[in-house]
């Protein structure tokens, strides 16, 4: 999580100064000023059109769009800030903010709990070591799809695997699907199984950049591993705790394909939209519904969301170890 | 990718035995690989039995003996697609890596070790954009956009959106500062090679393990993505994953073919994560430290 834009390489290949390398000089001057001057930009060019044409320009006219009332009909129609008051009206779309903010809650932060504990028992001398790597980060391999797939059939009401083994410790059966916090929980679970091994290996490899010897100095001084755990590497493991908060809700607040596996591939997210997220609305509205309009201002509240929930987690991470 | 310095401190000395596994970690860890394989155990149990067995209460925990005839069941299902889906999920990976390898290794290259106006604000200006989900917030006009085209059940509308890869460009700067030398770029500049040529003899020699790792993960991104595609195809010309999930919302209560295809769909991966598996561990870890 360092990022090196300040420390350049002391010796950057710059234009040679003609003559003194003996380079060629007049009949070539144009081709290699041209070389020189114009190639760097031709190599980072397509980077830049791509950009321009599916990033700055979706970007841009989601916001044009989402001043618009435009629907299939082809109707284009001004109403200003019409579709953002009326969002924020609108119970549905409050109903998939919570939605979709409790399953951030519920399934990020066991899930990062559970990888730092990992992470430090990785960090361990044991046999084996890249088989257990990479067998953390099998799920990860695995498609989004098949996943939920997997887990639907195991959060089944009737035949499925988990109701089975709860029946044994007495519980009722759970219609997992039909239930609102069930629900939240068997998708909280996949998001789980799937990042939980990956957010472990990002923890382990910064746990191996912090330096041996504070560990050797404070098993010295007497400080169990616990303490050394959270007085050591907590504080350390700072920088990529703020990547890995990042990266964990920008996937959690756009949470799509899990849920909408979890429904059969239908965005509706249960009979009362018990379980349907924000981008499942965006979805919705925008290619069930035909209200491009709509949709697009539903696009730039959950960029908002996202701004504020990064923002949270900034300050959060920040004060952990912050006043050590 | 592990540069040689960690594998050092790995091996330094460890008097106190603070770094030897206790068993509590032991069975930590024991538990994680079984959490992490026990789903894809599930799926070849469920896949390689018949629906009837698939219900039964308690269920079944070994596998039994008909998943060759659950997958040539999905494969013979006409209306699922799921050779054309396999197929077009082959051609947009491999195309999407191959170009966006292409396109991030020549960035990296002038990011990285070429001198130019701007070079430093074009870099942050991708590491910004790097943080917008543009996949969600750009949905509605990129899928207008492909509409006006004609352009949308078609293979390359999925593709090209995808080609827009800000991570790449970073992870292949960040690579080519490592593993180019300075002087190396500049004994062939005196040699009187021309960028191009520094590019092909010099630098792509030098970041090949880079590139294999951006690779494969591009390809396990691509392969395993949804929602895009999900928009822009229609159910009878699919990707793998659009399979899936046609045979999930049409034969929902038919287990096995479910299962059978979406073990099929995985193979694929679980090939290339054996293969590769030191590059994907490495590379996650590499891509950690420097992001």
């Amino acid at each position: 999580m360092s990022l090196h834009l300040e420390s350049e390489p002391a010796a950057r290949v710059g234009p040679p100064r003609r003559g003194r390398h003996g380079t060629p000089s007049q009949g070539r001057s144009f081709r290699s000023w041209f070389d020189l001057r114009a190639m760097p930009y031709a190599l980072v060019s397509p980077y830049f059109l791509l950009f321009a044409a599916f990033g700055l320009f979706p970007l841009a006219f989601t916001l044009y769009y989402s001043l618009f009332k435009y629907d299939l009909t082809g109707t284009v129609e001004w109403t200003g800030l019409g579709n953002y008051t009326k969002l924020l009206a609108d119970s549905d779309f409050w109903n998939a903010v919570v939605n979709t903010v409790a399953m951030f809650a519920i399934a990020t932060v066991p899930q990062l709990l559970l990888a730092l504990f990992l992470a430090n028992a990785l960090n361990k001398r044991i046999r084996g070591r890249l088989f257990i790597r990479m067998g953390v980060l099998l799920p990860l391999v695995t498609s989004v799809v098949a996943v939920a797939v997997v887990f639907t059939q195991l959060y089944g009401r009737d035949w499925g695997l988990i109701n089975w083994i709860l029946s044994h410790f007495g519980v009722e059966k759970i219609d997992w699907r039909a239930e609102r916090i069930p629900s939240w929980i068997a998708i909280s679970t996949m998001v789980d199984w799937r990042w939980t091994g990956y957010n472990a290996i990002i923890f382990l490899a910064g746990m191996q950049t912090i330096p041996k010897d504070l560990y050797e100095a404070a098993a010295i001084d007497g400080a169990s591993r616990r303490r050394q755990f959270w007085q050591i590497t907590l504080p350390m493991l700072r920088p990529t705790l703020i990547f890995v908060t990042l990266i964990s809700t920008i996937g959690g607040l756009t949470l799509f394909a899990e849920p909408t596996t979890f429904y059969n591939g239908n965005v509706e997210g249960g009979s009362v939209h018990q379980f349907q997220t924000v981008a499942m609305f965006i979805v919705k509205e925008g290619f069930r519904e035909f209200n491009y309009g709509y949709a697009a201002a539903a696009a730039w509240l959950l960029f908002l969301l996202i701004l504020i929930g990064a923002l949270i987690n900034f300050l959060f991470v920040r004060r952990i170890g912050g006043s050590k | 990718m592990a540069p040689p310095r960690r594998r050092n401190t790995q091996a330094a000395a460890n008097p106190s035995g603070i770094w030897n596994a206790t068993v509590l970690t032991r069975v930590m860890l024991a538990l994680a690989l079984i959490l992490s394989a026990f789903p894809l155990y599930w799926m070849i149990v469920i896949a390689s039995r018949t629906n009837s067995e698939a219900v039964q209460v308690p269920p079944p925990f070994l596998p039994g003996g008909n998943l060759g005839a659950n997958i040539q069941e999905v494969l013979n299902t006409e209306n699922a697609h799921f050779i054309t889906g396999l197929s077009n999920s082959f051609i947009v990976a491999s195309t999407v890596t191959i170009s966006v390898v292409l396109i991030s290794t020549l960035a990296g290259f002038a990011f990285a070790r070429l001198n130019f106006r701007g070079r430093r604000i074009l870099l942050v200006t991708i590491l910004l954009t790097m943080m917008v989900p543009l996949q969600q917030m750009g949905i509605v006009p990129l899928y207008r956009l492909m509409v006006s085209l004609h352009w949308n059940g078609e293979l390359k509308a999925v593709i090209l959106p995808y080609l827009l890869n800000g991570f790449g460009v970073f992870l292949m700067t960040q690579y080519t500062e490592q593993a180019v030398p300075n002087e190396l770029v500049e004994a062939a500049r005196v040699d009187g090679a021309s960028t191009l040529r520094i590019w092909w003899n010099v630098v792509l020699p030098a970041v090949r393990p880079g590139m294999a790792v951006l690779g494969i993960n591009t390809f396990m991104l691509l392969w395993n993505d949804y929602l895009w595609p999900m928009i822009v195809l229609n159910q009878d010309n699919p990707t793998v994953q659009l399979a899936i999930q046609g045979l999930n919302s049409r034969y929902s209560t038919n287990y096995v073919l479910i299962f059978a295809g979406t073990a099929l769909s995985i193979i694929p991966l679980i090939v290339v994560f054996v293969a590769f598996g030191r590059q994907i561990v490495g590379g996650i870890m590499e891509g950690a430290v420097k992001a």
